[in-house]
Order: C-alpha cells, then structure tokens, then sequence
C-alpha cells in the first residue's frame, strides 16, 4: 500500500497522471475479465462435453441371446454385450464344490461388495444356477481380458485350484469371478445382469426383474 | 566411468534378442526361409492356395503381386485364380465368418501378417505338430497350439501323427502320401511363402539397405573432412 | 564473369536482403540464433543429441503428414489401411517404417540428451527454465507416442489404450468419469482411434513445436553449457566483447552437428532396412493381430520407451484397496526430473568435478532405470517366485520393489548428497 502512494505520489510529481489508480478503468477491467472468462467457460463446456460417449455409443448396449447347449462341463464360452467379452462357464460338481473350500485366500469370499453382481447372484457359486456362471470378462484392475484356467494345477503351479489370470498384471480370480487376496485387482468381477430364457438359451443384459 | 556408463546405455539393446527368441516353451523348428528363392516361394503359394485359401483369406494380398516372385499372369490367372476373380484382386474367401466360427469354433484368422504375428518358426512347427485326439470334436490336436480349432488340412499328404504323451513325440503312425522329407519340404516352402506374403517388401528392403549405407558412409567421410577442415582454425 | 558483373550481382543480392530486413528481421535473427550464438568450443559427443532430437521431430512431422494421406482412423479400416501402407502405396513400407523407428530413436534420443543434461548439470542456474520447457516436451513427447500407438489398431495397440486410460480411473471420485471422457465410451472402441487420431496429429505436434520453440529460445538468452560446466560468458575477449571459450554456433557447430546427423542416419536406416521390428522392441508381434475387444494377449507390455515407469506402476502395491498409490508414483517418477534444478545443491555442475558419492548414486540411478526397463517387458513372474519364507512372491516384483525405492531415492536424497560430496575445484576456462 504504501508503495502504492509512493508510486503515486512520484507520478504526481511528474504531472503526469497515467500511473495514478484510475478506478474507473481498474472497475471496468476487472468486470470485463469476469465477464470473459465466464464466456470462455461456458464455451468449454460443450467441447469438453462432446467427447462424453454419444448416443450412438450408449444405445450399443442392447441384451444378446445367448445359445448355451453346445458348452461342455468344465469349458466354457465368451459371448459379445457391449463390445465387452462376457464369459459363460460350465463348472462340473467337482468345480462348484470347489469353490467354498478356498473362502479364506479370497478378498471378498461372499460377494459383499454389492455394485459387482445382482442380488440374486449374491450366493457361493454368483450365479443363478449353481453350474452356470455368467462374468463379464474383464479385469477390474485395468480392463484387460483374463485368461481361463479352468483345470487345477497346470501352468499355474500346483495350489491353483482353477479360475483365471489376467496377464497384465497377474490378478487371480477363482471360478465364480472371486479375486484371491494379493492380487493387484481391488473387488470381484461383475457378474452381469442376466436371465434364461429357457433351458438353453440365455439373455445377457436384462433382469429376471426388468421387463425384457 | 565414461566407458561404464556408455556400456551400461548400450544394455538394453544387447538384451534386444533375448525378447525375440521368449517363447511359450515349446520348442520351435527353424524354418527354411529364404527370401530370393522363387521356385520355393512359387510352390509355396500354390500350396497356400489350394489348402489354406478356402477357410483362410489373405486380404491383404493382392494375386498380381505374385508376378515378383517370377509367376506370369497367364501361370497366376491359370493355376491360382477362382473363375471371376480378376488379377488385382485380394486373396478373399468366399466363407461366411459366422458360419465358420459355428464350424471350428472361431473363424479362420486372415493369414496376410500370420507370419508377422506368430514368427515363421512358430507356423513351420505347427503345420507339422499336428495328431490324433479323439477328445477333440476335429479329431486332431497340436503340440504347439493346444485345442486347436482347425483340422490337419494336409493329413493326407503328410499321414497321421500321435504324441507320446509321457515323452511329449510325435510319431507318425500312418503314412500320407508324402515321405517325412518331402512334407517338411512341402511346410517349408508354404512357410516361406507366408514370410513373403506377410512382408513383400522385405527383400528390396534388404537389398536397397546396403546401398543406402554405403552412401551414408560416403556422407560420414564427407562431413568428418569438412568439420576437420572448419575446426583446424579452432585451439 | 567478369569483376564488374559479380559486384552487380553482388550489389543486387545486398539490395534484396536490405529490403527483406527493412520489413523482416533477417539478418539480425541469424546473427543472434546462428553466426553471432557463441557456444562453448569443448562440446563433445554427448551434444549431438539435441540437434538430433530437431532432426528427428522433423522426420517424425514429414513421414506423418505422408503416413496421413493414407491412413483410416476407423476401427474397421485402420489395421487394413496400415497394410494398405504397407503393400499397396508405393515406398509406403519405408514411410511407415521411417515413422515407427523414428518414434523409438526419439525416446534414443531424448534419453541421452536428458542423460547429458542430468551428468553436465544443464539443468542448474540459470538454465532451470530451459530444463522445464524440456521436461515439458518429454511429457508431450510420451502423450504423442502414446496416442500414436493406438492408431494401427493391433492387439498391442488396443490393450495398451486399454491399460493406460483405466489408470486413469484409480484418481479417487473423478477417476472413472475421467477415463470414459477420454475413450468417449465404456471401452476403447472406434470412438478412441477418432480422437486419439486427433491428438496424436494436430493437437500435441502444436504443442511440441511450440515448446520446442521455447527450449530453443531460453536456450539462446542464457547460452549453452558444457562439459565443464564453466560460464564462457564471464570470460570475454576484450576488443570484441564475444566469450573467449566460445566459437559462433555457425559454421562450427553446424558442420560438426552434420557429422553427427550422418553417424545418426547410419544408425537409423540400418535399422529401418535391416531390424524394422528391432527384434519386438519397435514393432510388437502382437500388434500384427488386430485389435480384437474380446481377447487380451498372453503377454501384454508397453513399448520399450515406457517401461521404466510401467515397472513402478506394478511394483508399488494396491493400498486399502486402491491403486492410486501405483499411478502416482508412476506419475511422480516422470515429474521428479522437473524437480532437479532445486534437488542439486553441489557447488560444481559437470560430474568432472564431482566427487564419489555423486556417481555411485548415478550409477546406482542409471541401473535402477535400466533394470525397471528391462522387467517391464517381461511378466512378472519372469524370474519364478521365492520360497515361502517371502510369502511366494515374484522375484522380480521384489526386484522391481527394491529398484524403485533406488530410483526415487536418487532424487529424494540428492540434496543431501551432493552438499556431503568431495567436489574438485572447478577451473577458470573450459578444458580439452
């Protein structure tokens, strides 16, 4: 402040007066920037906005029929809903029984985390039929696709009790899309909303409680 | 210290072909490739086209690309063009994608880079690692790519095959029409042919290298005379 | 011709330029940037890099801008119309090969230059803006090879997109919105090519020329370096006022930096006509498969240039579930070189005069870099595991753990280290 007057005072001493504080111009300055940079807001907005997914790329999530006679116990198939792979797997009695015996290496043994599966999937097997599982194959640590190793043992060294593994960066799931503690994946994967329509034919991306 | 550190930013690149040669375990055959041999490289794609062509396209390719290799248009349009097809075109298949996916399971990758994807050892070894499981819905199996969805398109010429499950080797335990060394052959062209096929430039790029090099060396001994020549008047 | 007509001409090409400076300062500008730019005269190899970096952004804007008149930037055309490039355009290989090596001698380049920087102290009073406009370029730089690496739509190309635009999710609350508003979909689709299409070839070369611009700019306003790290500006010739250790930038440096653009081209077109792929390090195998959304590869990595970063990113373990604390410290492992003009606190600037301690911390920096490099093309469970007595884990995410805490001490430490370190005296004039 008292730079200021100082400042002013010199200006005054040289009867010059452009460096004195004029309000009005300091006033208008200050509206105006306001009003400008209001502007150049508001015209973020749209271009910002515009890479938001489009209508095109929401109305892609139409549910797919899905023919399940042909997966054999103990294999499995990938099916395409929204351009993500979405696994159906066929887990023999061996398998599903299996599955309650490994409740302590998991990271979310039974399904708590709610967002990753419908409720009535919310059960040891996630599924609606105890053999069936229907998980959207994608990793939810960074997107990528795990790879099915269904069989125990194998490549994946003797504990391994059959699941997954994502290879890039090495997170295990079991058989009913369960992450195994200690692995980069914070939750379970999702388990997608899904009926039967009959006996063999599936319909991934709508509720049983949906109307279809 | 100058020599340890400029030793240890040249790393990376001495550790380059460590990379290359990572594979999945399975031991790879060396396949005969040989890019300047255009007898090879002609009945390989003779093979190409009466076996693999009718499930596999090769979209990329183009028939009349064929006249490098030493085939005239008249052998091209004759021996491996489908009535109506015209020379310029791409090898395409007339297969439906979703009908061969129902048939094998997945449709018919196209070939045109397959060479590029998997390695020329790696395509060598598995037209020759095929055998007989009867689990498979096909029939046949394959040491380098378990569960295979394709069936051993060449069993006629090459025979059948069965693995030694506790050696993990292949015996050929009925004879095609073809001896071992005349399918191995028989591989080997189609393999060499493929590399052309995935590549086409690669042999002039080969060979316009050296000169390019040449000249740059020539450009090197240039500048160097000339920086020596500016620099002399520098202490 | 006769003396009277060579003074004509002479005298005519005096007229023009007198014209041209009178409305475009053209004379001034090439004796300020060029014929009067004083550089010190003991540049060794190490300064070859700079030019080569221009000389490649040259390349890598020319081979684009041809590449462009090809490419589809649509998911189902793009992987076929880089075989179109291929095969079908005439030189359209060696084009495409131009650009695909040129991207991974830019990072070769830039490497060592920043390397050169980091041993000369170039980063240090008063070239810290210098320093900065160039930690900005690198970050560009990795934004353009990353965008650019999508566009030929292989497996690679799509998996990485994948991976790198759901880092972006870990950022707590705004994360997962971020990384949808980037791909413009719920999964890298056609939607990503556009627009990273967009980016890799008008937004970011925008910014990268712009900022080289700066570099170039605040370079020549407080003069370049040297191996010695001595100001020549202190020093100057009495009667003409230039640096007594400096030579003007032209014709010295320019035909030195020829010789240099010769070794570069050498280099560069022996592995444009003979290693394209550089045995998977340029060009991934992978990526000749295309993109499918389905089915991620076996063995998933980046391309060499990110490794380093992307080795942190998977040593540093999720916390209470989050794998923020990852993303940051690869973030931060990039940004911290920005931070050196304030970490080193030595009095001396070239690593001539250092002591010791300073190089066994460089070395030890150097290695961490490499080694990080090195296994983030490899999957983790590259080296096997331990036995139980360390709970089974990768040896080389250990590894990985342990090169990371080296390489962020590097910087954390530095200022601490390079007081505590014997330096030598430092001379009044540059040397050899």
């Amino acid at each position: 402040m008292s730079d200021n007057q100082n400042d002013n005072q010199q200006a005054d001493s040289q009867s010059c007066g452009c460096s004195q504080v004029d309000q009005e111009k300091r006033n208008f300055l200050i509206a105006t920037s306001a009003v400008g940079a209001l502007g150049c807001a508001a015209v973020a907005v749209p271009f910002v906005k515009s890479m938001t997914p489009s209508e095109r790329a929401k109305a892609a999530g139409a549910p797919v029929e899905v023919d399940i006679s042909k997966i054999e116990p103990g294999t499995m198939m990938t099916a395409e809903w929204r351009g993500k792979p979405v696994w159906i797997i066929n887990r023999t009695e061996e398998m599903t029984a299996e599955l309650a015996q490994h409740d302590g290496q998991l990271s979310d043994p039974a399904s708590e985390v709610t967002s990753q599966q419908p409720a009535y999937c919310k059960n040891e097997g996630r599924s609606i039929k105890p053999n069936l599982a229907v998980i959207v194959g994608i990793c939810t640590h960074l997107g990528c696709s795990p790879s099915g190793k269904l069989q125990k043992g194998g490549d994946m060294g003797d504990g391994w009790t059959g699941g997954f593994f994502c290879p890039c960066h090495g997170s295990k799931f079991d058989l009913a899309g369960r992450v195994f503690k200690g692995s980069p994946a914070p939750i379970n994967l999702v388990v997608p909303p899904h009926k039967y329509l009959s006996e063999n034919l599936l319909l991934i991306g709508v509720d049983t409680e949906e109307k279809a | 210290m100058k020599k340890l550190l400029l030793a240890m930013l040249l790393m990376p690149f001495l550790a380059a072909p460590m990379l290359a040669s990572a594979n999945e375990g399975v031991s790879l055959d060396k396949a005969p490739i040989d890019a300047a041999d255009h007898e090879s490289l002609q009945r390989g794609a003779r093979t190409f086209v009466n076996y693999c062509l009718n499930c596999h396209s090769a979209n990329y390719m183009r028939y009349n690309r064929l006249l490098e290799i030493g085939l005239t248009e008249k052998q091209i349009k004759d021996n491996l063009l489908l009535a109506g097809d015209k020379i310029g075109d791409q090898m395409k298949v007339a297969i439906n994608k979703k009908d061969a996916a129902k048939w094998f399971g997945v449709a018919p990758p196209d070939l045109s880079v397959e060479v590029r994807a998997r390695g020329a050892d790696w395509v060598y070894t598995y037209m020759r690692s095929f055998y007989r499981d009867s689990t498979r819905t096909t029939g046949w199996n394959n040491t380098v790519f378990d569960k295979v969805g394709m069936p051993h398109v060449l069993y006629e010429l090459q025979g059948e095959q069965e693995l030694n499950h506790e050696t993990h080797a292949l015996k050929l335990v009925k004879p095609g029409k073809l001896s071992v060394e005349e399918y191995d052959a028989l591989v080997g062209d189609l393999t060499n042919f493929m590399a052309y096929m995935a590549e086409p430039a690669k042999h002039q790029r080969n060979q316009l290298g050296w000169f390019v090099l040449l000249f740059l060396g020539v450009l090197l001994v240039l500048t160097y005379k000339l920086k020596k020549a500016y620099w002399k008047e520098i202490h | 011709m006769t003396d009277k007509n060579k003074s004509a001409l002479s005298s005519a090409l005096n007229d023009g330029l007198n014209w041209v400076d009178a409305r475009f300062p053209l004379t001034s500008n090439v004796k300020a940037h060029l014929t009067e730019y004083y550089a010190p005269k003991n540049f060794n190899f190490w300064y070859f890099f700079g030019s080569l970096a221009l000389l490649v952004l040259v390349l890598q804007i020319l081979t684009g801008i041809f590449l462009t008149m090809h490419y589809k930037p649509d998911a189902d055309l793009a992987f076929g119309s880089v075989e179109y490039i291929m095969r079908d355009v005439p030189w359209g290989w060696l084009i495409r090969y131009m650009h695909s090596t040129g991207a991974s001698m830019f990072f070769v380049v830039v490497y060592l230059h920043m390397f050169r920087g980091i041993i000369y102290g170039s980063y240090r009073n008063p070239r810290e803006l210098i320093w900065l406009f160039g930690v900005a370029i690198f970050l560009v730089l990795m934004g353009e090879a990353f965008f650019g690496y999508l566009l030929p739509w292989g497996q690679m190309s799509y998996w990485g997109a994948q991976v790198i635009v759901n880092l972006f999710s870990a950022i707590p609350f705004i994360g997962p919105d971020v990384s949808e508003w980037l791909r413009g979909d719920y999964l890298v689709s056609d939607a990503t090519l556009n627009r990273f299409f967009a980016f890799h070839v008008i937004a970011l070369p925008f910014v990268l020329v712009g900022l080289v611009v700066a570099h170039l700019i605040a370079l020549h306003e407080v003069g370049s370096n040297n191996p010695d790290g001595v100001e020549i500006k202190k020093l100057r010739d009495k009667k003409t006022g230039f640096p007594l250790d400096g030579i003007p930038f032209h014709p010295y440096y320019t035909v030195k930096d020829l010789v240099g653009v010769s070794m570069f081209l050498i280099v560069f077109s022996a592995i444009i006509f003979f290693a394209p792929e550089m045995g998977g390090y340029f060009l991934e195998a992978n990526n000749f498969v295309p993109a499918d959304p389905l089915k991620t590869p076996a063995h998933i990595a980046p391309v060499w240039y990110f490794t380093p970063y992307y080795s942190i990113l998977r040593a540093v373990p999720p916390i209470l579930n989050s794998q923020f604390p990852g993303v940051a410290a690869m973030g931060l492992s990039v940004v911290a070189f920005a931070l050196l003009p304030w970490l080193d606190k030595s009095p001396v600037k070239s690593i001539r005069y250092r002591g010791t301690l300073y190089k066994q911390w460089l070395v030890a920096f150097v290695i961490s870099f490499l080694v990080l490099g090195y296994l983030g093309t490899v999957p983790s469970n590259v080296w096997g595991q331990f036995g139980a007595w360390m709970g089974g884990a990768d040896r080389a995410t250990v590894v990985a753990r342990i090169f990371t805490v080296v390489y962020f001490l590097f910087f954390a430490l530095m200022p601490w280290y390079t007081k505590k370190d014997k330096t030598k005296p430092v001379p009044e004039r540059v040397t050899g």
